[in-house]
């Protein structure tokens, strides 16, 4: 269909401008796309270049990553626990990714609902609020990272999972907020008044109506919330004192030495996500 | 795209009891309250905590600190360290117009020809994203390294000379910013381009434009906000970035964030914290700089 769709696209346009040379545009056509797909491989490439080296073998006595291929083993993937403290770091930026995620998608949306369902003369402060947001993720994160700090470091309080978690809570809810707000732009509210006018409460319309209708948007800003937390290195370094998360665990170890299984982890991530990437798109597809 | 919101039926709420309509009217304020007080708590309070101590005096053995509105601290810490700035405002602004140059015919090609697959793209284009950071940063270290992947190679075909490096230059950390902010430019370009009403380009062609007549007459003034906007959202990151820098730079282009991360390692909450505030002023100016020039708040649009 699309192929269909381009081609008579072409002939409209050709139809349009008979004096253009047809040789010349032949090739030019191949240009963008090629273009595009070379930008793509050079996306792509570092990832290759992770995941081949999650295979490659160690020849030196030290279990550490080393830029020369020394051939294939799964003996990484085999010993991908060997580690401890890399498996430690590991599951605390798990834990610490489902903990944000819970509640930066409860704050942010609740955020955008108010956002998009009501405008200053009944909601004062709106314009304020949105300048916060804006605010929160246009400034640099190194900035987020040391005024957090200069918090704890105020009020004296223990660096830890706590302030790690109150930290990427913070700066999830303005990414959930503004993904949540722009799937739920085209919402239909007839369907609530229709809901209200069968007699539906407020609750109810809620639960039966609404949240299903916004739910993409939720899961999409859930999604972007995770991913957030579980990559963020400069405010978690900032913030994390002795529980150190896997980002924070694999800069301290560009200094000493990376073990191969941080590859197997990164490798393992990257999988599950971009499975998970892939199979929203085939789903989003197949409801069109 | 966007949907007027319409204003609320309060027709039909005159027959309910005044509780229900209290709870109306609070409503938006109950709502947005908790994300609201968490930003107040955890965001503008440590942003004034942050402007506050950097006013304090600390003592570098203890990390305590006390307030002397030591206002000079700005201008010692700007003395010490203009050259990291300048490093940093230097290699964030390269990193941004060279991810401008490389995104911008793919956000084109994209938001043009993309058609049914147009979700696949993006997705492709947001790819590094799904890799740890981190780990991004140091398999660039390894594709750069001197005996690596590419030069390695060049170098064995005697393309190269053998001491020829690029790690711990500054051309290294331009690298890594550039690739590990792409998607920064990329993303807000697409959506400035897609925005493009694609008749105009039917009319153009219609009063004789050529395709490039088109383009540089057409498309490109349309996208001017969008390209200020993706070069402010890729500037601002990688100003602060010091990851990059750690991992591919050497010791001789020291950006302001390793200037930052080495301050509060040694206690000097005070400098480190008027570094920062200095940091997020920069970061302020563009933004206020885009809104003065280009209208006010658009470049929300392209978040």
């Amino acid at each position: 269909m699309t192929t269909l769709a381009a081609t008579a696209a072409e002939q409209e346009v050709s139809g349009r401008r008979p004096s253009r040379p047809a040789r010349r545009r032949r090739w030019t056509r191949f240009v963008l796309p090629g273009y595009s797909w070379l930008v793509i491989a050079y996306l792509v490439f570092p990832i290759a270049v992770m995941i081949a080296y999650s295979f490659n073998k160690v020849t030196t006595g030290l279990p550490q990553v080393s830029f020369g291929w020394n051939g294939a083993t799964l003996q990484w993937y085999r010993q991908w626990n060997g580690v401890p403290q890399l498996t430690t770091a590991f599951w605390l930026s798990v834990r610490l990714a489902v903990a944000t995620t819970l509640l930066a998608t409860v704050l942010g949306t609740l955020l955008a609902l108010a956002l998009v369902r009501y405008r200053p003369p009944r909601f004062r402060g709106r314009a304020a609020i949105e300048q916060v947001l804006f605010l929160n993720i246009a400034a640099p994160e190194i900035v987020l990272g040391v005024s957090l700090l200069g918090l704890f470091i105020v009020f004296n309080v223990a660096r830890g999972f706590l302030t790690l978690l109150l930290a990427h809570v913070a700066f999830s809810i303005a990414y959930v907020t503004i993904t949540v707000r722009a799937r739920m732009s085209g919402f239909d509210r007839s369907l609530e008044e229709a809901a209200h006018d069968l007699y539906a409460n407020g609750w109810a319309t809620f639960r039966k109506i609404t949240l299903p209708l916004i739910m993409p948007g939720i899961l999409a800003g859930a999604l972007m919330a995770f991913a957030i937390s579980i990559d963020d290195f400069v405010t978690s370094n900032f913030v994390s004192g002795a529980s150190i998360p896997f980002p924070v665990y694999v800069y301290n170890a560009t200094r000493i030495g990376i073990p191969p299984q941080v590859f197997v982890f990164g490798t393992a991530i990257f999988s599950v996500g971009i499975l998970c990437a892939l199979a929203s798109i085939v789903v989003s597809r197949r409801r069109v | 795209m966007e949907q007027p919101v319409r204003a609320d039926h309060t027709g039909r709420v005159g027959s309910r009891r005044p509780r229900a309509r209290l709870g109306k009217v609070l409503a938006p304020y109950l709502l947005s309250l908790p994300a609201g007080l968490w930003l107040v708590a955890l965001f503008l309070i440590p942003l004034v905590i942050m402007l506050s101590l950097s006013l304090h005096t600390c003592n570098f053995g203890t990390g305590a600190c006390v307030m002397t509105w030591h206002w000079a601290e700005f201008g010692q810490q700007l003395s010490l360290y203009h050259g990291p700035f300048l490093n940093s405002i230097y290699y964030a602004g390269a990193a941004a117009l060279i991810d401008l140059v490389i995104s911008y015919p793919i956000a084109y090609w994209i938001a043009f020809y993309g058609g049914s697959k147009k979700n696949f793209f993006l997705l492709m284009l947001l790819v590094p994203f799904f890799v740890s950071f981190v780990i991004r940063t140091v398999v660039w270290n390894f594709i750069l390294s001197d005996n690596g992947v590419i030069l390695g190679s060049l170098k064995h075909a005697h393309l190269l000379p053998q001491g020829f490096r690029v790690l711990s230059t500054g051309y290294a950390v331009v690298a890594g910013l550039a690739y590990n902010y792409l998607p920064f430019t990329a993303l807000p370009l697409y959506v400035a381009i897609e925005r493009i009403d694609k008749t105009v380009l039917d009319a153009a062609y219609d009063l004789y434009a050529t395709r490039r007549e088109a383009f540089t007459r057409v498309i490109l003034p349309l996208t001017v906000p969008g390209l200020f906007a993706a070069f402010l959202l890729t500037f601002i990151p990688a100003l602060g970035d010091y990851v990059n820098q750690q991992v591919l730079g050497g010791t001789s282009n020291t950006m302001i964030g390793s200037v930052i991360q080495t301050a509060f390692a040694n206690l000097d909450y005070a400098g480190g914290s008027a570094l920062s505030a200095m940091l997020l002023a920069i970061a302020l100016i563009g933004i206020f700089a885009y809104a003065r020039v280009l209208g006010s708040r658009t470049i929300e649009e392209y978040l």
